[in-house]
């Protein structure tokens, strides 16, 4: 049976585009059949960051209005055989998501596909909505930081009301927490929430850490899932992530300062 | 963080560190904001109001701003809440 999972926030810029190229490339990297779905109309940018922007010829509104047949708008991901990636309209508005049209669609690709990650935009309006709406499962990004908290609250409290699941009185949404952007030294140092006391606010299963990194943006510049940077702590925190997902316990890593020896701690390095 | 920092933050004595301040200011909003969540005031609310303030101005002088109906949750239990603040002289007419 397919699984639907939304990666949400709440807040921009705190790592759903990131997670969702790299949590979908896992997936697909592990054998299973996966699509991408970029949500985020009028604001697209899954496309550039899974680096296939100038293969985008129809995009899911041209799929919702009937002006191309699903498979010609998904496109085949470069790095991995089982991932497609729907990417999202950039040039009509958000009330372009009708939810009839997101559910034919996701039932059309339930047919094929085993996992449907629908990367969420920003924001708790229509199309945040509507593509949390289908979800049976949540990957609920957080930054250690107050904003990002809160608004993660927010998400989750829509989730428990307004999702299908919710409305359909079914088993609810099953939510994970993923901390991205931590930074064990500054958390050590009593200046970051640190990942326990996001948890104990938000109160939901914590999925994984990904460290705060500058291989991010270098994978973004060169449209590669950051999932796929060799020997990068973020590549090997999302395939934790990824194993956790699929039931494997992996224990949690990237969550404590490294040791920082004798000499740079007296004389201050970077 | 250089040796001179270090001694600076020994001379300033304990500081609450910031990420414990964010720790606190969360769960306070978060718990006022959970509070209110779900529990969108019913449409019936006002309607009930006013015919409550009809009977108790039947029997009481009384200026209608006096009088005030709220819907609290408290815990698992929605509380309507009649607030009248009876005037000091109150006689029955």
């Amino acid at each position: 049976m397919a699984r639907v999972i939304v990666v949400t926030s709440g807040k921009g810029g705190v790592g759903k585009t990131t997670t969702s190229a790299s949590f979908s490339s896992g997936l697909a990297l592990r054998g299973h059949k996966t699509v991408v779905i970029d949500f985020d109309v009028g604001l697209r940018n899954l496309d550039l960051i899974m680096g296939c922007e100038r293969r985008v010829v129809f995009d899911i509104v041209n799929v919702i209005n009937g002006e191309a047949a699903l498979s010609r708008a998904l496109i085949k991901d470069k790095h991995c055989d089982n991932l497609f990636v729907l990417p999202a309209s950039q040039t009509r508005d958000k009330d372009a998501l009708r939810l009839e049209g997101v559910e034919k669609i996701i039932d059309e690709l339930k047919e094929t596909f085993e996992y449907i990650v629908c990367d969420s935009p920003a924001g708790i309006e229509h199309g945040a909505f509507s593509a949390m709406y289908f979800a049976d499962e949540a990957l609920v990004v957080t930054n250690p930081e107050v904003s990002s908290v809160r608004d993660s609250d927010r998400i989750l409290g829509i989730l428990a009301a307004k999702s299908k699941r919710a409305v359909d009185g079914l088993d609810p949404v099953k939510e994970h927490l993923l901390v991205t952007r931590y930074n064990p030294g500054r958390v050590a140092a009593g200046e970051m929430l640190s990942v326990e006391d996001i948890q104990e606010i938000l109160r939901i299963p914590l999925l994984g850490v990904i460290p705060e990194s500058e291989s991010v943006l270098q994978a973004s510049n060169a449209g590669t899932p950051a999932i796929h940077v060799d020997k990068s702590d973020v590549a090997d925190a999302y395939k934790d992530v990824v194993a956790r997902f699929m039931g494997e316990p992996v224990p949690m890593r990237f969550v404590t300062a490294e040791k920082v020896g004798f000499f740079k701690r007296l004389f201050g390095g970077r | 963080m250089s040796l001179i920092d270090k001694l600076v933050d020994y001379l300033r004595g304990p500081e609450k560190k910031t990420a414990a301040v964010a720790k606190e200011r969360l769960q306070i909003i978060l718990a006022h904001e959970r509070a209110g969540r779900g529990s969108v005031a019913p449409e019936y609310l006002p309607a009930l109001q006013e015919e409550l303030l009809q009977v108790i101005a039947k029997y009481i002088h009384i200026d209608r701003d006096k009088i005030k109906v709220q819907l609290e949750k408290h815990g698992e239990y929605d509380v309507l809440e009649l607030n009248v603040t009876l005037p000091e002289h109150q006689r029955p007419q």
